[in-house]
């Protein structure tokens, strides 16, 4: 069994943070150099991080499987940044944040983590603006702020549609800065394909070069994992098509604990499924939440009809009615469970009747459409071009969708896994959003983790290893898993059976959606795990997977990336079929109150699940971190 | 509809067009799900499905990249590759779809080419140093809302490509001119701003991009329609950074030696 030490410091909840910086392990600055680190991602938070490591003096090794690091899948957030400036006055500080946060994952997170996020969230807004990140500001030139869901102050940061474009770029732009100065080794379509564990400590990965097939190998004092999150899982999602979980996966399979990987977030604002050529979802900002109200016919004969003639008075605004505080802005899993309901009764608009109106005509009456335009423009036009039809003529057509994981790989409060040396960020971990995150929350943790956590932590690991002890490629351990890896391509590729890999991946995700969905039920999820050790037999023994593996080729890529999807989609079902409780994202039938809310089970359940792997056909081992907490009171989560 | 495909094995192979024709589609999908659809119909028929580059599919991320009947990005204006939807075209239609062509973009396979050279060009002075933990408070300096604006005009560019694609010169003045722009358009910019342009725009002399000569093909393809005012604003603050660094005094240590 792996040990979970959270390493959470004592003391008051506000001095946490102050005093581990305190008292951790420093490398001195002559020999930081003599350390090497590889940092696999370069999204919001490995990008910081690698070039926040590089200019304290690390050597620094990142690899990304995109052309360019500014490709990461970060950039397509669009909505806003949260930090606890208070510039608007409304009495926001730090604490509210931490207890927006933590009340938000419907207390499934740990506190000391989220406590730190929301102190260092404004630092994070005064290093990006020193980049030169243009968020939208007042006329008076200071900056301006929007409301996000989940919170009753303005504390959303942002920079039109577009806030992880601009955010990815600022870190993208430090992160070119020090491969210029040559301080980062930067490989670009390189892929980790597994890390590489010698004497228990995470010291290697090996990676394939996407464009000539070369595997390599390399070795480091410390390795980080900023690879994003897993949630095309269920293949249609809002995340980019090549978003996916495999560096996670292998380290999982080389002895890092995967906690609660059922904590998946279900976004409310994505335009509806058209067909099964469907490649991906797009998402419709929360912020239109601000100005957009959503509501559905009233009556079931009105679900086809044309939005513009049914009457007031036939409208239900429901979240309006069911969450009068909070409104249309409540919680993402709130607010998609409502609209699942909507349209289970039999009142969901379009063709598929999965879909519910999200309305700006009082917003238009109020700001005239080109104050909705200076604001969603973007959003707005994305919705023409993919509907072909006009959001400021005829309500948005929107339904829930998969959107991102809270799940991920177990980490201390040092960001480190249970495998000493191997760190993991952002959306890879499951540290600090419980089981449902905050809008505007994740840009917030991937930039805290690379810019303000691992700086200080990382040091404090390699403090303890010995300056020069890595060790050399030679080693065993890394012909082991380079082997491991050509295994595996050889083995996709001689298949030669009679289905491409997309086919496998929809079956895959259609399983997941039905099954580990919106709204989870013990049979369905014992359905689902005997569908998926059935699907992944079927995958290796009838996928084609076309050409050879000494150039570029997409289908060995995608092979890989959808054979360790399904063993992940297993593990998810298991873990959501042993979490006998409602919690976030996480809504087992079985577990309400009778208003449809999610019924938690803070005895039983209130801890953090790390799955640890021990082969491919035995049962994994459920290891349990409580969550003690000292500061806040779990309670009932209510935004009624 | 049929699909007039460049098809080339690598970098060094021999490149020719292929005809492949595109059944069962639907004017709500997109360009890249009916390559989707194609491939997924070749590779059932044992070939080699057609390389092409993608990733967010919503026209943010500047991966895809393709020239649609000779347009970088296809008919639309001011819109990528991935969010071209097939209601623009008819049945009937023969469809050319080649790779982003230039020197400094060599082509990978079939659709997809290497554009580091963009990289080499940020690594180069595409940044405003600041490293973590040295900033200000960020309401410190407040940026007028009209400058703020244009800066982000010009921030919005997805470093796609289709600029240097549409030029008959294959220049990259565009994408260079509007990270040039934002950044020295914000007080935060200003210390690096001399350095920043003669650095970007030597590095892009040297990866092989040609000259502009002000046809403003680039604006007319580029996805977030970056303006070509861009490119005159660069063009002055090259002048002017030139003029300086050849008249400006130079301290004779940049470090002190400290105790
Ligand atoms: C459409 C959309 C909108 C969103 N909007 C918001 C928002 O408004 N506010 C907010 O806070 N959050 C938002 N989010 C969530 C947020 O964008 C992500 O959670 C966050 O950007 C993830 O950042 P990351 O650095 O962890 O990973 P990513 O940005 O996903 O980066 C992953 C990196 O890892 C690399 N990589 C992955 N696997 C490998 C491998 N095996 N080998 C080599 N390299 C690898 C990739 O190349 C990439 O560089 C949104 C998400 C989506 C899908
Ligand atoms: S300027 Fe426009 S066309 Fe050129 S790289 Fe940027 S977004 Fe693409
Ligand atoms: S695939 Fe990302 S811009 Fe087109």
């Amino acid at each position: 069994m792996a040990t979970l030490d959270s390493k959470i410091p004592s003391g008051p909840l506000a001095d946490k943070w102050r005093k581990h910086k305190v008292d951790i392990k420093l490398v001195n600055p002559a020999n930081k150099r003599k350390y090497e680190v590889i940092v696999v991602g370069a999204g919001l938070a490995g990008s910081s991080a690698a070039s926040s490591l590089a200019d304290m003096g690390y050597k620094v090794k990142c690899f990304v499987f995109h052309d360019s690091p500014r490709r990461a899948h970060s950039i397509a957030a669009q909505g806003g940044i949260n930090a606890a400036k208070n510039y608007q006055n409304d009495g926001d500080s730090v604490y509210r944040l931490f207890y927006d946060t933590i009340k938000g994952g419907d207390y499934r997170a740990r506190e000391a983590n989220v406590h730190r996020l929301a102190e260092v969230s404004a630092n994070i807004i005064d290093q990006c603006v020193a980049q030169g990140v243009p968020f939208a500001r007042e006329y008076g030139g200071l900056l301006a702020n929007r409301s996000f869901g989940g919170a009753q102050v303005s504390r959303t940061f942002y920079a039109r549609g577009q806030t992880g474009q601009q955010l990815l770029l600022g870190a993208y732009s430090a992160l070119s800065r020090t491969v210029g100065q040559g301080l980062v080794e930067l490989h670009t379509n390189s892929e980790m394909l597994d890390l590489v564990v010698v004497n228990g400590h995470a010291k290697g990965v090996i990676i394939r070069d996407l464009v000539t097939g070369a595997i390599t190998r390399h070795t480091a004092d410390a390795v980080i994992l900023a690879t994003g999150g897993y949630g095309n899982v269920f293949n249609l999602s809002t995340y980019a098509r090549q978003s996916n979980a495999t560096a996670i996966w292998r380290a999982y399979k080389r002895g890092a604990c995967m906690a609660n990987p059922c904590y998946t977030q279900i976004h409310p604002t994505c335009i509806p499924v058209s067909g099964d050529y469907q490649s991906k979802l797009t998402l419709m900002s929360e912020s239109l939440r601000n100005d957009g109200r959503i509501w559905a016919p009233k009556k079931k004969d009105d679900a086809k009809k044309d939005p513009n003639t049914i009457s007031e008075a036939d409208r239900d605004y429901f979240l309006e009615r069911l969450y009068p505080s909070f409104g249309n802005l409540a919680p993402r899993d709130i607010a998609s469970r409502a609209a699942k309901r909507v349209c289970d009764e039999g009142r969901g608009a379009g063709a598929s009747g999965l879909g519910v109106y999200l309305d700006f005509s009082d917003a238009i009456r109020r700001l005239g459409e080109n104050g909705v335009r200076e604001r969603y423009g973007n959003l707005f036009d994305i919705y023409h071009e993919i509907t072909a039809e006009s959001g400021y003529k005829t309500p948005m057509r929107i339904y829930p969708a998969v959107h991102y994981t809270m799940g991920g790989l177990w980490v201390d409060y040092n960001l480190m896994s249970n495998v000493p040396g191997l760190f993991v960020l952002g959306e890879a971990n499951f540290s600090d959003h419980g089981a449902n995150r905050l809008g505007a929350s994740a840009l917030m943790q991937g930039l805290a983790d690379g810019y303000f956590v691992i700086p200080y932590t990382v040091g404090d690991y390699l403090a303890g290893q010995k300056a020069g002890s890595r060790p050399s490629i030679d080693a065993a351990e890394f012909k082991a898993a380079e082997e491991n890896v050509t295994g595996m391509s050889k083995r996709f590729l001689g298949t030669k059976g009679k289905q491409p890999v997309s086919h496998f991946h929809k079956r895959l995700g259609k399983i997941m959606w039905d099954h580990c969905g919106m709204a989870r039920t013990k049979e369905g999820l014992e359905s689902a795990l005997q569908k998926l050790p059935a699907l992944r037999e079927e995958f290796h023994a009838t996928v084609n997977v076309p050409g050879s593996g000494d150039t570029l080729n997409q289908s060995l890529e995608q092979a890989g990336r959808v054979a360790d999807f399904i063993e992940l989609g297993e593990l998810m079902c298991r873990d959501a079929l042993t979490r006998e409780e409602s919690c976030g994202g996480h809504f087992r039938e079985e577990h309400q109150y009778p208003d449809g809310e999610c019924k938690r089970d803070d005895e039983k359940y209130g801890h953090v699940a790390a799955w640890e792997f021990q082969g491919l056909d035995k049962a994994p081992v459920r290891n349990v971190e409580a969550l003690n907490y000292e500061f806040v009171k779990m309670s009932v989560r209510n935004y009624k | 509809m049929t699909l007039r495909v460049w098809r080339q094995a690598g970098p060094k192979a021999l490149g020719q067009f292929k005809d492949y024709a595109a059944k069962d589609l639907n004017s709500n999908m997109s360009f890249l799900e009916m390559l989707d659809v194609v491939n997924d119909e070749l590779t059932l028929k044992g070939e080699v499905p057609i390389a092409f580059a993608h990733d967010c599919r919503e026209g943010i991320c500047g991966t895809c990249s393709l020239t649609i009947n000779g347009k970088p990005h296809g008919p639309g204006k001011g819109i990528a590759t991935c969010q071209t939807y097939m209601r623009s075209f008819h049945d009937g239609d023969i469809i050319v779809v080649e790779p982003f062509r230039a020197a400094a973009f060599p082509l990978i396979k079939d659709l997809v080419v290497d554009r580091t050279s963009f990289d080499k060009i940020m690594q180069a002075g595409g940044f405003i140093t600041a490293r973590a933990g040295s900033a200000p408070e960020a309401n410190a300096a407040p940026v007028p809302k009209g400058v703020s604006d244009l800066a982000m005009d010009a921030a919005q560019c997805i470093g796609c490509g289709a600029c240097v694609a549409a030029c008959k010169n294959a220049s990259a003045m565009l994408f260079v001119s509007a990270k040039v722009g934002h950044l020295g358009l914000l007080p935060q910019g200003q210390a690096e701003r001399d350095r920043r342009v003669l650095a970007m725009v030597h590095t892009m002399d040297e990866e092989g991009f040609g000259n502009c000569t002000n046809q403003y093909e680039c604006s007319a393809a580029c996805p977030k329609t970056i303006s070509h005012d861009f490119i005159a604003r660069m063009n002055r603050d090259y002048l002017g950074a030139t003029l300086r660094s050849a008249f400006q005094p130079e301290a004779a240590s940049s470090d002190g030696g400290g105790a």
